[in-house]
Order: C-alpha cells, then structure tokens, then sequence
C-alpha cells in the first residue's frame, strides 16, 4: 500500500518529471529561473497549489464528470467528461485566488515572499497538466494526492537546479546571438536529456 | 491596407512569440516529433487565438476589470473545448496522439497574452487579425521544428520517403536522436540564434562582459544590465 504511494512519488519526481519530461509550465520555467531565490519561491507555490489542486479535480472528475459518477444522484447515464476543462481551470483558478487571501490574512510571511508568483500560477500548465495527466492515468484519491505532491517537487526541484545554472552561466563569454534566451533552451535541453537517464529505472 | 499587413506579419518574424516573447513554448516541444500532428496542433492554436482575440475584444467594454481574467478562461476553455471535441469526432487518431496539449492551449500564454495585450484595447477585426498573425508566428516554429525532426528522424515528410531507408534498399539509417523531445529544445536555441543573426536588434544585452586584462584599454564602462527578456 504504502509502496504504491512512494512509487508513484518517486515516479513523478524523476522519471515523468513535468519539466523536463513533459515539458509543461516551460514559459515561466525559463523567464523565472535567472535567480535561485526567485526560483526557489515559484517552487513552492507550486508544489503548494499541485498538492491542493490535483486531489480536488480527482474527487470532482470521480464524483461528478466521469460516465456513470452522477449515480448517487440517479442519473447514472450521465457523461460530463466533455466540461472536464472548463471545470479544472475553474477549480484551479478559485484555488489560486482562496490560497492567496489566505495567505494574505494568516501567513503574512510566506505571502510576501510568493506574492507575485502565485497569480501567475495560474496560467502555468504545469498545474493544468497535472490535473489532465491524472484524469488520464485513473488514479483513485489517495494516489492523486502522492502523485500531486511528486509533480510539484519535480518541477521545483527542476527549476533550481536551472536557475543554479544560470546565475553560473551570467559570466560565461557567448556568441552573441546566443545570449539569454538561446543559450537557456540549449541547457534546458541538455538537462532534460540527463533527466531521461531515470527513464529505464522500475521501482 | 499596410497598417492591417503590419499587424497581421509583424508577429511571425519581427516579434515572434515563441522566439522573443518567449509564450506557448510547452506545446511547441512535446507535439512536433512528426509533422502531421504538428499541423493540426498549429492549426488548432491558430483558430483558438483568433476567434478569443475576437469575442474578447467585442465584449471588452462591458467587462469590469477586476474579473476579467476570469471572463478571458471561460471564453478561452470554451473555444478550446470545441476544437477539442470536434478532433476528437473528426480525427481520433491524432486526437491521442496529442493527449492532454490540446486541452493545454487553455494555459498557453500567447492567448492569455494576446488577450490582455492586444484584444482588451483593439476593435474585434484587428484583434482577429493579431490573433491570426500570433497563431502563424508560432505555426512557423513549430512546423520548422517537426519538418527537421520528422526528415532526420524517420527519414519522412508526411508519412512520404524523402531519403530512401536503409531497410528498403536505400541509403539513410534514421537518425532516433531526432525523435527524442530534448532535441527540440536545442532546435529552437540554433532558430533563435540564426533569426537573431538576421535580425540584430533582439539580441540581449549580456549582464556582464568579459573585460581586457589592462583597465586603460576598456573604451567606455559596460552597459547597465537590462532586463529585455523578461515579461
């Protein structure tokens, strides 16, 4: 039981990692990744609203939207997968929005240090992915919390380690052309090549 | 007619979103290992960027400003659900193959961007018209992108031999690096450094350049850092 739950942790971190496997939430992977501590704080915010929004479109997509869920209701022919998207981006956008004034009213701290990252969060399909990936591998309730919670340290782990390469990389003597943005896909790249050396491991 | 030319071309080399706004590069990296997949992507972005640009615009003076994000997501994953769902009745195949990053096209940010950017100030026939340009901007990379990977990959364009194969009696041994997601990563850095061959004035300023070893020879001090890219 709890080996399930590791494996799909672990699974989610390394080997179907959301950056550099998948590539989602690339736009602001790569225009927040010139310093760590800025890295570090989108980081969290997403790993916070991963953990928050996946297992909530799980108990929507199980209770509500898939073929046959609205039988407590007694309406068992009813399939709602069509407004699957509209319902997810809803959920995840009023999520967003509640973690913010919540933020704002108890944590004062943390809020000022995530404050402008977290509207940006979103629109990073990252967190739009994860919730589409879920729906896509059927996983139950428990699963979906272990698997959100993986994906959002993969992605922080992803984008430090970037941003680490970065601040090194300012004093580096390129061609011109290459500057800033060129350079960067061409790292990102060779980093996502390192991450699919996880790709044969089974657990 | 130059002025609707200029909105419409500007955003397919001069400001193109995927190379110097840097938007919607998610999907332009996990579709484009074949070109028919590409296509249908392009073709889809381009129609939701479009007809978003158009409605929000027309409805742009009668929405409040502190909830129009929300007002722009249900617009956009409404249109996106039609293309979504009419993929999926008309080309089923496909459909699977681009998984989820249809459904994507809802967070890609060159329609939220467009939205906010240009539809939110611009009459509805322009808008459509940016929408338009900013849909073939970034059909330009992608189907660059999955012709290279496509050719060099399997040997193919559209399913048709363009190198004859080695195990039809030609000469090409397909090269499966192609194929692998990473290498359009490093694709679009070389795109993005040859379009900034050609076009000089999108080249970033460095934020620290390398200094000769005596100090009397440094003509004048180096530039402050500027921050172009981010956005």
């Amino acid at each position: 039981m709890i080996e399930n739950y590791l494996n799909i942790f672990i699974n989610a971190i390394f080997i179907e990692n959301l950056a550099l496997s998948v590539f989602l939430g690339m736009c602001t992977f790569i225009a927040i990744s010139k310093k760590i501590e800025a890295a570090i704080g989108l980081g969290i915010a997403v790993i916070v609203v991963l953990a928050i929004t996946v297992p909530i479109n799980n108990l929507i997509y199980n209770f509500i939207l898939r073929d046959g869920a609205l039988a407590w209701a007694g309406l068992s022919d009813v399939d709602l997968s069509f407004v699957g998207l509209i319902s997810y981006i809803g959920v995840i956008a009023a999520c967003v929005q509640i973690l913010e004034m919540f933020l704002d009213k108890y944590v004062p701290v943390l809020y000022n240090a995530l404050g402008i990252f977290l509207p940006l969060i979103t629109v990073n399909c990252a967190i739009l992915g994860a919730s589409l990936f879920m729906v896509e591998k059927d996983l139950y309730f428990g699963e979906s919390v272990a698997y959100g919670l993986g994906a959002g340290v993969g992605w922080a782990l992803a984008i430090t380690i970037l941003a680490g390469i970065r601040e090194k990389l300012k004093y580096s003597d390129m061609p011109e052309g290459l500057q800033g943005l060129g350079s960067t896909f061409i790292i990102v790249g060779l980093m996502s090549f390192g991450f699919m050396s996880f790709g044969g491991i089974i657990l | 007619m130059s002025k609707y030319s200029e909105i419409l071309f500007r955003p397919v080399f001069k400001e193109n979103p995927i190379a110097l706004q840097m938007l919607g590069i998610c999907s332009a990296l996990a579709v484009t290992s074949k070109l028919y997949p590409t296509l249908i992507m392009c073709v889809a972005l381009t129609v939701t960027v479009s007809l978003s640009n158009f409605f929000i615009s027309m409805i742009r003076n009668i929405t409040p400003s502190n909830i129009r994000i929300i007002v722009q997501m249900t617009i956009i994953s409404s249109l996106v659900i039609l293309v979504d769902q009419a993929l999926k009745a008309y080309d089923y195949e496909t459909s699977k193959t681009l998984s989820v990053f249809v459904g994507l096209i809802i967070t890609n940010c060159i329609v939220m961007g467009r939205a906010e950017a240009f539809a939110m100030q611009n009459p509805p026939g322009v808008s459509f018209l940016d929408g338009f340009g900013n849909g073939l901007g970034y059909s330009v990379i992608l189907i660059i992108l999955g012709t290279i990977r496509e050719l060099f990959g399997t040997g193919t364009i559209l399913e048709y031999e363009i190198f004859p194969l080695v195990q039809n009696g030609g000469w090409y041994v397909p090269n499966n690096f192609f194929l692998l997601p990473p290498v359009s990563f490093i694709l679009i850095g070389l795109i993005i450094w040859a379009l900034r061959a050609w076009q000089k004035d999108q080249i970033e300023e460095p934020e620290f350049k390398m200094s000769q070893n005596s100090p009397e020879l440094i003509p004048n001090p180096p530039p402050t850092p500027s921050s172009k890219a981010t956005s």
